[in-house]
């Protein structure tokens, strides 16, 4: 089931629910809904790719634990920073040490 | 079985309970045999391998493997049950939480034994009183008819929409389990349609509806509500038990309540007592009786969720309580039950006494004696007029 057809689970004002109103047991009644969870939040260095040194290889896309390599034709083209929670895996096991893991410039 | 009204067989507890799990047919049982349970396990096993039961039976290596497969099970939307005793008890534990508050209507048969150490496989309570804190409904039953009884009831109560909480149903090791009783049973059809179909709820194997089981909940926070969830259930189920019960009577001419009083309308000094020695107390109230003494019992059945209230309204009228645990709570100030019925008598005026026996640890014997003793003691603080000391009273202990 792709995500667009499945049902959505409400929980907007899941911060007001008192105990009747969750379910059973704590079930999640919507699978694959991880997505909506966003990590960015977490991250404290980002990673940042230098584009001209990758290869293509796409370990960093294999390794990176919360899917959040974008790969553009066949290349790492930038992070998904939504998700990403900056643990640094693509930066480590880059061959091309094209990953560069920073403090990130907010302005 | 079909086509007689009444069956009365001479089984022991466990073949009674082997019986029923043969009548409920469940679509699953994961479990290991420990003493004094094994007897139940391997005949369960047999009617597998004859084929005279659908279920497909889970050999595990351990009872921690046995309730995380139940688990697992029942998540699946499967009917499912297991078996255990003592240290397999105790090897569960954390489990045992877990099949709770994901609210999977596991029953569980558990044959009390002694905990080690030092080691022992004999008979006390010590092992599901420890447990009674997982968030599962703990029935205890007096004989082989109860164990047999309480299995059946135990399907219908975990079940129930307005509870849906694993029911585990006790009965005393060796006692009940190894030694031989009568037992009336049901015809196979009459089990099958009071337990009815199985309603999975949100299971895992309805891949129409995908599910996540079992979420991590330690970012955001809703533990605390899903705990008070799980209470409300204990609270809705005081109901339910009932109706069960009343159902079964109907079937069986066979009634339980969530506790059973003994000559107790007009008592001055009564015990509460669990299991097996329920019937050996009973014979000494009789004996009391006869000689002009207002003696009286209760036998605790519904020990989770607690029928505080109930124990209230049957015990206020009397002068003395003693409370009889085949368990103990090392440093409170008594045992399990004990502790119960003195919270429940706080708020009644007059307030009884209530005081604290422990017996049987290990599976030391009880005799008609040790319990005349006991009655004698609260007797005398009847007769005292006073508040006499809550210390424990230890019947059939080596003084020194």
């Amino acid at each position: 089931m792709s995500a667009t057809e499945r049902p959505r689970w409400d929980v907007d004002d899941i911060d007001t629910w008192g105990p009747e109103k969750h379910q059973l047991g704590a079930t999640i009644p919507c699978a694959g809904n991880s997505e909506e969870f966003e990590t960015g939040g977490w991250r404290s260095l980002t990673p940042y790719i230098d584009q001209a040194a990758c290869t293509g290889c796409m370990l960093c896309y294999f390794y990176c634990p919360d899917a959040s390599i974008i790969i553009e034709n066949g290349k790492a083209a930038g992070i998904d920073l939504k998700h990403c929670k900056g643990c640094g895996i693509c930066a480590k096991e880059c061959p091309e040490r094209a990953i560069a893991m920073k403090t990130e410039d907010k302005e | 079985m079909a086509g007689q009204d009444v069956t009365t067989l001479a089984v022991t507890g466990n073949e009674a309970v082997a019986e029923a799990m043969r009548q409920i047919n469940p679509d699953v049982v994961c479990a290991y045999p420990i003493t004094p349970q094994t007897e139940v396990v391997q005949l369960f096993a047999q009617m597998v391998a004859d084929g005279t039961v659908d279920t497909e039976f889970v050999t595990v290596e351990s009872e921690h493997s046995a309730m995380s497969a139940a688990i697992g099970s029942a998540a699946g939307g499967a009917r499912t049950m297991t078996a255990t005793s003592s240290q397999g008890f105790a090897l569960m534990w954390e489990l045992l939480y877990v099949a709770a508050s994901y609210r999977l209507p596991i029953v569980m048969t558990t044959v009390n034994r002694a905990l080690s150490g030092p080691i022992n496989i004999h008979c006390d309570h010590s092992d599901t009183m420890g447990g009674r804190d997982t968030g599962w409904i703990q029935l205890y039953g007096e004989n082989h008819q109860q164990a047999y009884d309480n299995c059946l009831q135990s399907v219908r109560i975990a079940e129930h929409m307005d509870v849906r909480t694993p029911t585990m149903h006790m009965y005393d090791g060796y006692v009940i389990s190894g030694a031989i009783g009568p037992l009336v049973i049901l015809e196979d059809e009459k089990v099958r349609d009071f337990i009815g179909p199985y309603r999975a709820v949100n299971s895992m194997l309805d891949i129409k509806n995908p599910v996540t089981v079992g979420p991590f909940d330690g970012l955001h926070g809703w533990y605390f509500e899903h705990k008070v969830a799980q209470n409300r259930a204990m609270d809705r189920a005081f109901d339910v038990i009932a109706d069960v019960a009343d159902e079964y009577a109907e079937l069986t001419g066979r009634h339980y309540g969530l506790l059973e009083p003994y000559r107790l309308d007009d008592a001055e000094i009564a015990i509460v007592v669990v299991g097996s020695t329920a019937g050996t107390t009973r014979m000494v109230v009789d004996k009391l009786r006869a000689r002009g003494v207002k003696a009286g019992m209760v036998r605790v059945r519904v020990f989770r969720p607690f029928p505080h209230a109930a124990y209230a309204k049957a015990l206020e009228h009397v002068k003395v309580v003693g409370v009889m645990d085949r368990a103990d709570s090392f440093g409170a100030q008594g045992g399990p039950i004990f502790l119960e019925i003195r919270a429940a008598l706080y708020d009644s005026d007059p307030r009884p006494q209530v005081l604290p026996f422990i017996y049987g640890l290990g599976g030391r014997d009880i005799f008609p004696d040790n319990i005349e003793q006991a009655f004698a003691a609260l007797e005398d603080a009847a007769s005292s007029g006073k508040r006499v000391s809550t210390a424990r009273r230890y019947l059939n202990l080596r003084e020194d």
